[in-house]
């Protein structure tokens, strides 16, 4: 089960979610499938058409900037991170 | 007991609502609402009480909001709000709106959207999309965005569209096909005679009798429709310019609307030579009457959005509408004289008035 760390911005729109949950899968994409699993809707928050991950959105798996491909370790640690933006 | 009113007000960091007293001079203030989510539009729909909130993140994207406590509580959803993994990316919610048994959503780039389940799912209404004059569709200044969606009240079927730079569309069957309504509309823009579609339309009302009478405020002047669109007749005549974002209809009386003249595009869209002023017609747009009274006159460059403005359904009625510098005013006697409601929000997209008790 991959570590995964959440912002604050986005478990504010799941009320009750924490802001580090455990979710299965074998790469980005078949975690943030779980995440959706776990917290229905969450997904449509992370990708936009493609799938891809959104613009502004920075996935990191083992500190390292991921796409949806990247292989995420059993143990994985991944951190989802707004970019900096906006005014 | 008297009826009161909330204001709905959609801006660049939120919804606020305004919980008005009795007289509809004081007004309590609500917001930040959804977590400072971007609003371009939010109802409250008649059928359910519900409040819905369209808009977009920019990191999280495009969703409607649902609260069923006048703004307590949110739930949001953007599920089947997609053009598919394979199309086009979608930025943002620009307008919803209640029709006899659905709830619309419009967004950029253009398209409408379709919920009967109450905002928790939607689908898209492909037969706008598969229009054909879809692949020559040119986004305006402000993208191309499907901003405004007028219901028929009673024919469930009938459902116009404003779409800026692209102009109107009507269908008949529930959304499977669609006609353009540009007829009579300029397009100085482009040279020559009027082309069918690429009309910049900025705001699409339908009047108070409902069904075929319908208004807008152009980028190239103001109109009024008798016939559902098939032809327009120009009532720019007697406003100071052609140029204007909002507009709102009387909720009785179908010869009254309500639009805010702005100085041309090249000229900086904000108010003439800085006068805050609202112009309404009681006749049908064969005459206008400019109205300042308790509006900022002195070096007043602000401007309206073409959301911005609304009226509520009392008697008289409230007129409304917020800048985008973040002011709100109000009319409790429809739109003769004006006072501050509110002051200091972030920049106002959208306004909305309910009755809510």
């Amino acid at each position: 089960m991959a570590d995964v760390h959440l912002p604050r911005s986005l478990v504010a729109l799941f009320p009750g979610t924490p802001r580090r949950l455990q979710a299965r899968g074998g790469t980005v994409a078949e975690v943030i499938a779980d995440l959706d699993a776990q917290v229905p809707g969450m997904r449509n928050r992370l990708l936009d058409a493609g799938p891809a991950i959104r613009t502004h959105i920075n996935v990191f798996v083992a500190g390292e900037r991921a796409t949806l491909a990247t292989p995420v370790a059993p143990d994985g640690v991944v951190h989802v991170i707004p970019a900096v933006s906006g005014g | 007991m008297a009826e009161r009113i909330a204001l709905l007000v959609g801006t660049r960091k939120g919804l606020f609502v305004l919980d008005g007293d009795a007289d509809r001079q004081a007004w309590d203030v609500r917001g930040p609402l959804c977590d400072g989510w971007p609003i371009h539009d939010a109802i409250v729909d008649p059928a359910s009480g519900a409040v819905f909130a369209g808009g977009g993140s920019n990191w999280y994207g495009p969703a409607v909001w649902r609260s069923d406590d006048l703004g307590g509580s949110w739930s949001h959803s953007s599920e089947g709000l997609s053009y598919g993994d394979d199309g086009e990316k979608m930025t943002t919610v620009w307008n919803v709106t209640a029709g006899p048994d659905a709830l619309y959503a419009g967004v950029e780039p253009a398209g409408l959207f379709r919920s009967r389940d109450g905002g928790a799912t939607w689908e898209h209404v492909e037969g706008l999309t598969n229009h054909p004059t879809r692949p020559e569709w040119q986004p305006g200044n402000g993208g191309l965005i499907l901003h405004s969606i007028v219901p028929h009240p009673t024919e469930k079927d009938r459902v116009w569209v404003g779409i800026s730079a692209v102009g109107a569309f009507e269908t008949q069957d529930g959304g499977a096909s669609w006609e353009l309504r540009n007829k009579g509309v300029r397009a100085d823009f482009y040279p020559g005679d009027p082309p069918e579609f690429g009309q910049c339309v900025h705001k699409l009302v339908m009047a108070a009798d409902g069904g075929e009478h319908l208004y807008q405020q152009n980028h190239c002047g103001v109109y009024r429709s008798s016939d559902g669109g098939r032809q327009w007749d120009e009532i720019t005549a007697g406003l100071p310019s052609q140029f204007g974002f909002p507009m709102a209809a009387h909720p009785r009386d179908p010869n009254t609307v309500w639009t805010i003249p702005m100085t041309e595009p090249d000229a900086g869209r904000y108010m003439i030579d800085g006068h805050t002023a609202v112009y309404r017609t009681n006749d049908a747009g064969a005459s206008w009457e400019k109205s300042t009274a308790g509006l900022p006159q002195d070096n007043a460059y602000i401007s309206v959005l073409r959301e911005a403005m609304a009226v509520d359904r009392l008697d008289p009625v409230g007129v409304y509408f917020g800048t985008s510098t973040g002011q709100l005013y109000g009319s409790r006697d429809e739109g003769r004289t004006w006072s501050l409601v509110a002051d200091n929000l972030p920049s106002i997209w959208s306004v909305e008035a309910a009755i809510v008790g």
